[in-house]
């Protein structure tokens, strides 16, 4: 489990987040949602500690981010895993070769026990006969498969995975999106997702955070988002035109 | 300020080089991989550069001695001194710092523009080790480099002198071999080291903390070698006052 308590990051005296309590739990896909400049991104950086918060603290199972020293943050990094929006393969190893990296980095494992690890995540991240080719030589949809797989071959305790299906097609956004809800449920991972895509949040929100100018403005699950009677929410729901046709069926409760 | 930051930044940087190491396994790899870019891949630019500026600076001697009463053996030992005491340490490295430095610098800020810097910092890597410490292990085989530069920079210069009419094979063997100082190649080397580490680390730290995008990525390498070349140039002359005087 991480816990939030009240963090506040500001740049150049403008606060980018404000003030944020929340929990992000075992087992379940967290999501982060707000609009585009809403501090979602600078919040998933602050709970890698790239970058510095000005107070509040960040609370991974006992550990406080903000005491670690170098070599304990690297100890907890080598917990976590990280799918970034661009993917961040690196360009000049196969796809065998990343998925391996966190293994080869972080354990005394045989190269055969490697190469068989590494073979298993490839199946099941569906990359057949992908093994020997570079990061440019696949698509927007492989490549983000490949980066699940490097994120948890090493079954990390901690995902992060920030706007995971941005630039794919719904199928494959939802593919993606169902892909990394499985892995979560399979090795029990705290996974935390930044996202603005309304498919994802009613795919696989577990847990919602909604974020509005850098403060939390509502919290809940994907069953309770549609019902929701805080106005942010609802603008940033029915700003898709499918929603909004689709809000005209859900009743919107007076209070919550 | 800034000129203080970014020294007390560096010094920091190196600092951290040295903190949790990478693998064996992978350090090979990438020790390896740089030596073949950075070293075996400059071979043949430092070997044709350096062949051809031996042939000018001894015609550009042989030229300006025009004296009877100097002995044409003067040609070669001006080319050797030329070519061991400034011209392959000194600016061989000023013209890597261009090839090698600029490919440093680009290739870690594109790390760091791709997010890839922050993907290895996600996975525990110690980010400065595992870039930086690489590369200047494999410029630690750059005086083998600097060695070729001087025989191919001397190898041109007795082509020139003699299949140019500027003197015969025996005046150009005589003067290279004139009045030699080991001391001399001594300190061409250990300039030479001292160039390589220059030539690592300060590319590698534009690259590392460079910002922004594709744009940045071009300033960090034009200034990045503005830097390396200047800091070069300075360490130069104080390591020829130093060891010469």
């Amino acid at each position: 489990m991480i816990q939030i308590e009240k963090l506040n990051k500001q740049f150049n005296g403008n606060y980018v987040l404000k003030n944020i309590t929340t929990t992000f739990e075992v087992g379940k896909t967290n999501l982060i949602i707000g609009e585009s400049g809403s501090g979602k991104t600078v919040l998933v950086k602050c709970m890698l500690r790239l970058h510095q918060i000005d107070s509040g603290d960040i609370i991974y199972e006992n550990r406080r981010l903000r005491d670690l020293d170098d070599e304990d943050l690297i100890d907890l990094r080598e917990q976590m895993g990280m799918v970034f929006q661009g993917s961040a393969l690196f360009d000049s190893m196969t796809v065998e070769e990343n998925i391996a990296f966190p293994l080869k980095m972080h354990t005394k494992k045989s190269k055969d026990e490697i190469l068989e690890l590494t073979e298993r995540i490839i199946q099941r991240v569906n990359l057949l006969n992908s093994n020997k080719k570079f990061p440019s030589e696949l698509s927007g949809g492989m490549q983000k498969r490949v980066a699940i797989a490097r994120a948890v071959v090493s079954k990390p305790k901690y995902l992060f995975c920030d706007e995971p299906n941005s630039g794919l097609d719904p199928y494959t956004a939802m593919l993606i999106d169902n892909l990394i809800a499985e892995i979560t449920q399979e090795y029990q991972i705290t996974t935390i997702i930044n996202t603005h895509d309304m498919n994802s949040v009613l795919e696989i929100g577990e847990k919602i955070i909604f974020l509005k100018g850098g403060q939390k403005n509502w919290q809940g699950t994907k069953h309770e988002i549609m019902n929701s009677s805080t106005q942010e929410v609802r603008d940033f729901l029915y700003s898709n035109k499918v929603f909004r046709e689709l809000g005209k069926y859900v009743d919107t409760p007076k209070t919550e | 300020m800034n000129f203080l930051f970014h020294i007390g930044n560096y010094l920091m940087m190196l600092y951290r080089v040295f903190g949790k190491f990478t693998p064996w396994t992978i350090m090979r790899q990438l020790i390896l991989r740089d030596i073949d870019t950075l070293i075996i891949g400059s071979t043949g630019t430092v070997i044709f550069l350096s062949f051809f500026v031996g042939g000018v600076v001894t015609i550009q001697t042989a030229l300006n001695i025009e004296n009877p009463l100097i002995p044409k053996t003067i040609v070669g030992f001006a080319t050797r001194q030329s070519i061991i005491l400034e011209f392959s340490p000194t600016l061989v490295s000023i013209i890597m710092a261009g090839k090698v430095g600029s490919y440093i610098t680009s290739s870690i800020a594109t790390m760091r523009v791709t997010e890839q810097i922050d993907a290895l910092k996600i996975m525990g890597v110690n980010t400065f080790n595992y870039l930086i410490f690489p590369k200047i292990v494999a410029m630690m085989i750059y005086p083998i480099l600097i060695t070729f530069s001087m025989a191919f920079g001397i190898y041109g210069g007795y082509l020139a002198a003699v299949y140019g009419g500027f003197g015969t094979t025996s005046d150009f063997i005589t003067g290279v071999t004139e009045d030699f100082r080991p001391y001399h190649v001594i300190y061409a080397y250990i300039k030479t080291l001292v160039f390589a580490f220059i030539l690592a680390t300060i590319p590698a730290y534009h690259g590392y903390f460079s910002k922004g995008g594709s744009l940045q990525v071009g300033k960090a390498a034009t200034i990045s070698f503005i830097w390396t070349s200047t800091v070069i140039i300075v360490v130069n002359y104080f390591l020829t006052q130093l060891m010469l005087t």
